[in-house]
């Protein structure tokens, strides 16, 4: 199955690129992506334990499942708004 | 409205946004971009989103806010892109009956917007170098009930 992968902010950097389609196994999981990101780059893996993911617009888990079509996105820690 | 945007960020959009008959108070945040982050020069701001999955936490957090304070209009709007000294970077409007919920809720949906809509903030400090900016503790240490494995609820 396919499924779009998107990359923001530190992680845009890291990886030098904002999306990409993936080609998973059926039963996928997010874990799936994060251990083949974990090839390319190892580095990666440090972040991971303050990053978020999101399925669909949603914040998901590593176990969240994957199905055909799903937008999914690496959610480093969100520092929007002000400080004050 | 539940808006992330490149335009300008006016008082006037969002308070019409929320403005009734039933209101008896509107209040109004704006967050400015500041030209120092603790005594460092700032030069100028940039701010990144994932704008369909921020307008719909955005969305979530005016439901939380109903559900708390029977509040049932809010708007917050957050520009991004380059923004330079003083520039409004969010807006958050709040129209309640009376004016105490009205500031209680627009404080929690500051607080809230700032753990689960994904935007993200970079420095340009005034020597040229860059820093994307991390959360400060109180934002790795709060609870994360979003984050709960739907397997184990």
């Amino acid at each position: 199955m396919n499924v779009t992968v998107k990359y923001f902010a530190v992680c845009h950097e890291m990886l030098d690129r904002s999306e990409e389609e993936m080609d998973l196994p059926e039963g996928a999981t997010i874990k799936t992506i994060l251990k083949r990101l974990e090839e390319e780059w190892p580095e990666i893996a440090e972040f991971y334990e303050v990053m978020q993911m999101s399925v669909n617009w949603e914040y998901a888990t590593e176990n969240t499942e994957l199905s055909e079509g799903d937008e999914v996105a690496l959610i480093p820690p969100v520092t929007g708004g002000f400080d004050v | 409205m539940f808006k992330i945007t490149t335009e300008v960020i006016t008082g006037a959009e969002v308070r019409e946004a929320v403005e009734g008959p039933d209101a008896g108070a509107v209040v109004l945040f704006f967050g400015t971009v500041r030209n120092n982050t603790d005594g460092r020069a700032v030069r100028c701001l940039e701010y990144e989103a994932y704008p369909p999955m921020a307008e719909k936490k955005m969305a979530e957090i005016a439901q939380e806010i109903s559900e708390k304070w029977g509040i049932p209009r809010v708007a917050m709007v957050h520009r991004v892109g380059k923004l330079e000294i003083g520039d409004v970077s969010v807006a958050v409007a709040v129209a309640s009956p009376h004016r105490k919920d009205g500031f209680e809720a627009c404080k929690y949906a500051m607080d809230r917007l700032k753990q689960i809509v994904p935007i993200w903030k970079r420095e340009i400090w005034a020597d040229g170098e860059t820093e994307w900016v991390k959360p400060d503790a109180v934002f790795f240490d709060a609870p994360k009930p979003h984050k709960t494995d739907p397997q184990t609820d």
